[in-house]
Parts: structure tokens; C-alpha cells; sequence
């Protein structure tokens, strides 16, 4: 189990596990395999704690008062932890998950809003996941604001962005300055790299710090425990990153 | 009065031209089976509300020119993208859609169980969903000081349709934990539901199944329809049909290829 093995999703695992320590519940949205995984390893290291509820899952879905008890909980604030993306991200944390160009005439159409426009304000922790890392996705400006990275003092808000993990980096996000700050910069990359496929400007230290690798014991978990598991759940992902054959879905 | 327990034909019959239709996502049951009967009958001018997000079940709808009209959270096919009918008609602007947010349907819809006008949300304030959604307001909370809050208006449908494991001839309609379908049959005028089958007894006479039973007094029409989400999975009960919606993404890339995937999966089936 050498560093030099290590796979890039290892390590973007490892950093969304840091993120969501101390946690008490995890919710974790359709399509986000990685997230996944990290709540899974962070429950599994945690001895059972946090919760982590998948609602697509029979098995995972803490669930029981319909789809709407996922938005309820957290509007109570019983969630600590979500993850959103988008289709565009901007640097004062701005998400689009609707349209590229004129809403009315856009010229390309993504699926919708889902719930982003309320848990970016209810969930403390909001981890934003974005696995293209470039100047189309990460954007000065967004051309839909399908929910704002900050809100004027009056606005109720109890959470919102905290974090933006890329296959890159590692920004953190300040909500006082609405500006992302390079935290650090995963093993194989570089700081110029980072600035010339960003498109909005973001704060940085004089020296950016490498991404810390999961440990040993976290690495071990995730590859013959957690793995297995998220077979059934995101096959696809499960066999390009692990190498393991689909399973029925439990 | 008519059976509650019919053939799907005549249960889908309940759905007439420009009614507005409730219908639930892929994790709970979409009624894929009666979809596809909806469009060999050639409805029209129908209003879509997905609770709160659609996959093939809206794309299809859409594709095949069923629609006046969709409010949706989202219409996307998981990794495999956004729906690619959906897409196409929106970007040609030839289909009203009316943006929305999960948390916002559902809350519409509680509002019309509750057979109240609206019903307050937090969030939302700064998102440019406000400044498409001319329906939904930001009121000052009168319990506060300087205390923005939305709401949106109650949606009450005509018809709410889904998928189910097992109904009774009575037409109660055991749906398990997808609680979402209550909320469903609850906010709509008539539920029409297909299972996968019909148990002897009455639901409601068993403890263990009332709770979560639709009572028959929601439920205008019940079709059995074996397998009635496929390709879409259902629950734990089975899987989704991943190569069958990899080929409906490829096919419904286009006009033709969408057109030629209706003639194969949805007309033909039923005159084979």
C-alpha cells in the first residue's frame, strides 16, 4: 500500500474525510460516489457515528417520511454535512446547475436546481465536488445563480459553502470575504497549474501546502472495505477507480 | 361506480387532456408501464409535476409532445446526463418549464394537503429561481423583526400516478416508506396507482401494513402492471435496465432516433 500507488480519487477522498470530522449526520445526494465514500470511511473509523443517509439506497436511506424528510431535517438542522456541484462554480461560491447562457434561450440545459437553492442555506457544512477542474467550470461570474455562496446578514442562513475539492486542490471557502482560498494542492500538481485553469481569482498563502494523504489505516479501509460496498451502490465508479465487478444493488 | 381495480387502459383513462400530473422519482415508483399507455392513447396538453425530480419518465413525456407544460426540480438520467428530450426542448424554448427546487415542491404540495394557500420556506433568497418564479414570494416574517422568508403557493393536482408494490380490491394501496406518495395522493383530486399485484383481504384490517396504506378514499383507479417501472428499478425489488436507458440516451440524442426508440419500445410492445 505505497504513497506511489495512491489514486487520485484516494486522495480526494482522504480530503472530504477531514472535512466532514465531528460530524454527527452525513447526507449524501445521487451521483456523488466520492462523498460517499468518505462518509462511509469517516463512519467506519468513527465506530458507527456519523449517520450517513443516502437516499437512492433501501439500505442507506434513514428515511422514513418521504422525500421531503431529508429537506424538513435540515431545515431543523439535524444535517451537518451536504455536497453540491455545479455545472458552473464562481469564486464569491455562486452554483449553477440550470443553464449556460440566456435562461430563456440558454444554449446548453442541465437537469435543474434539485434541492441546492435550501440546503446551501440550512446545512453548516456544504462541501461543494467538482470533478472538471477548468476555466469553463470554475468561473468569474455564473450565468444562473441556482443558489448564492453568501447572503446579506438579514437573510436566515445557518450554513453554506465551507470547502471546493477539485482533482487539483483544495480551495477553503470564507464566507466574510466571499472568496475562496487555496488551501492546498494535491501530490502531482502545482500552484501554476491551479491559477491557469481557474477562472476566478482566489486568495493564497505564500507558500500552498501539499494535500495530506489518507492514512495507512484510512487507505486500508476504504480499499478492502468501503470499496466493496460502493460497488453495489455506484458501479460505475466502483470499477474504474478499484477494479471490482458490479453488484445487485442492496 | 365503476371497479377501483382495473384493466390499465381504463385506469389511465382517469388522465384527460390538460390535467395536471403528479409523479415521483426514480427512488420511489415511477408508473413507466402507464406511461407508455398514456402515449399510445395520444393524450395532450398535459402539466407535469415531478415530486421533485424526473428521469425517463418526464424526458419521454416531453420527447413525445404529451406536454403543455413541466415544473421540475430536475429531469436527468443520473451519470448518464440530463434528460436528452428535455434538454433539446428546452433549449429550443418549445416547452413552458417552470424552474423549482425539491424542498419547494414538496412544500407546495403539503400546503395543498393541508388545503392551505401557501406555506413558508426558508432559503432561496438570492438565487435567480426568484427572478423565474414570478408565482413565488418573499413576505416579511410577522412574527419577526427584519426576518425575509419565501413562500410558495399550493399546488393541488388533478392526478397523481405511481408505482406500487401490492393494492386490495378495495383500492387501498400499501406503498411501504415512500411516504412521498402519500403526500402525493393526499395534495391530488385522485390518485391513480399500477401494482405489481392485488393481495386478497383488506390492507388497512393488518397493523403492520395500515400505516403505510394510501387509503382507498384517495384512490380513484388501480392497474396491475407487473414489472410497471421497468426500465427504471423500483426499490429493492429490482434493478434499473442500465443497458436499456444507455440505448434510450443514444437513440433520444436526436428527433429520428427518439421517434425510432417510441415505434420500438412503446408502440410496439403493445400491438406484439
Amino acid at each position: 500500500m505505497s504513497e506511489a500507488g495512491i489514486k487520485q480519487a484516494e486522495i480526494l477522498i482522504g480530503v472530504v474525510l477531514r472535512l466532514i470530522e465531528g460530524a454527527k449526520h452525513v447526507a449524501v445526494g445521487a451521483n456523488s460516489p466520492m462523498p460517499a465514500a468518505a462518509a462511509f470511511l469517516a463512519q467506519r473509523l468513527g465506530g458507527g457515528r456519523p449517520h450517513v443517509s443516502l437516499q437512492q439506497s433501501p439500505r442507506h436511506n434513514l428515511f422514513t417520511d418521504g422525500g421531503r424528510e431529508l429537506f424538513d431535517a435540515a431545515g431543523q438542522g439535524r444535517i451537518d454535512v451536504f455536497f453540491l456541484s455545479g455545472a458552473q462554480i464562481d469564486g464569491r461560491g455562486n452554483i449553477n446547475l440550470v443553464a449556460i447562457g440566456d435562461y430563456a434561450k440558454p444554449k446548453v440545459r442541465f437537469p435543474g436546481s434539485f434541492g441546492s437553492a435550501y440546503l446551501y442555506f440550512v446545512v453548516p457544512r456544504v462541501i461543494l465536488f467538482r470533478t472538471e477542474h477548468s476555466r469553463r467550470t470554475l468561473v468569474p461570474k455564473v450565468d444562473f445563480v441556482s443558489a448564492p455562496g453568501v447572503s446579506p446578514p438579514n437573510v436566515y442562513r445557518r450554513g453554506g459553502p465551507i470547502a471546493l475539492v477539485t482533482p487539483l486542490c483544495h480551495f477553503a471557502f470564507d464566507r466574510d470575504r466571499a472568496r475562496f482560498r487555496l488551501e492546498s494542492v494535491h501530490p502531482g500538481h502545482t500552484v501554476e497549474e491551479v491559477l491557469d485553469v481557474t477562472g476566478f481569482d482566489f486568495d493564497r498563502p505564500a507558500a500552498v501546502p501539499v494535500t495530506p494523504l489518507p492514512s495507512p489505516e484510512a487507505l486500508r479501509l476504504l480499499r478492502e472495505t468501503i470499496a466493496p460496498e460502493l460497488a453495489a451502490l455506484y458501479p460505475n465508479f466502483a470499477q474504474r477507480v478499484f477494479g471490482l465487478a458490479p453488484r445487485a444493488a442492496e | 361506480m365503476a371497479e377501483i381495480v382495473r384493466p390499465l387502459e381504463a385506469a389511465v383513462a382517469v388522465i384527460e387532456d390538460g390535467m395536471t400530473v403528479v409523479v415521483p422519482p426514480d427512488y420511489s415508483g415511477v408508473a413507466m408501464e402507464a406511461t407508455r399507455a398514456l402515449i399510445r392513447r395520444g393524450v395532450k396538453n398535459l402539466h407535469l409535476l415531478t415530486l421533485p425530480a424526473s428521469s425517463l419518465q418526464a424526458d419521454l413525456l416531453i420527447g413525445a409532445g404529451v406536454l403543455a407544460s413541466i415544473e421540475t426540480s430536475a429531469v436527468s438520467l443520473g451519470e448518464m446526463g440530463a434528460g436528452p428530450r428535455f434538454a433539446a426542448a428546452v433549449t429550443a424554448g418549445k416547452i413552458a418549464l417552470k424552474d423549482a427546487r425539491c424542498p419547494a415542491l414538496h412544500a407546495a404540495l403539503q400546503a395543498a394537503e393541508k388545503g392551505v394557500p401557501f406555506l413558508p420556506l426558508r432559503g432561496v433568497i438570492g438565487s435567480d429561481l426568484l427572478k423565474v418564479r414570478s408565482d413565488w414570494k418573499v413576505i416579511d416574517n410577522p412574527f419577526a423583526e427584519n426576518d425575509p422568508i419565501l413562500l410558495v403557493p399550493a399546488i393541488r393536482p388533478d392526478v397523481a400516478l405511481f408505482h406500487a408494490p401490492f393494492g386490495d380490491r378495495h383500492g387501498n394501496v400499501w406503498v411501504g416508506r415512500r411516504r412521498e406518495l402519500f403526500t402525493m395522493a393526499h395534495a391530488s383530486e385522485r390518485t391513480v396507482a399500477t401494482v405489481e399485484e392485488i393481495r386478497e383481504g383488506n390492507l388497512l384490517e393488518d397493523e403492520t401494513l395500515a400505516g403505510a396504506t394510501i387509503p382507498a378514499f384517495y384512490v380513484e383507479a388501480v392497474a396491475v402492471a407487473k414489472h410497471g417501472t421497468w426500465p427504471l428499478k423500483f426499490g429493492s425489488r429490482y434493478a434499473e435496465d442500465t443497458a436499456h436507458l444507455r440505448e434510450y440516451m443514444q437513440l433520444a440524442a436526436s428527433e429520428d432516433g427518439f421517434r425510432r426508440y417510441l415505434d420500438l419500445y412503446v408502440y410496439r410492445r403493445r400491438a406484439a
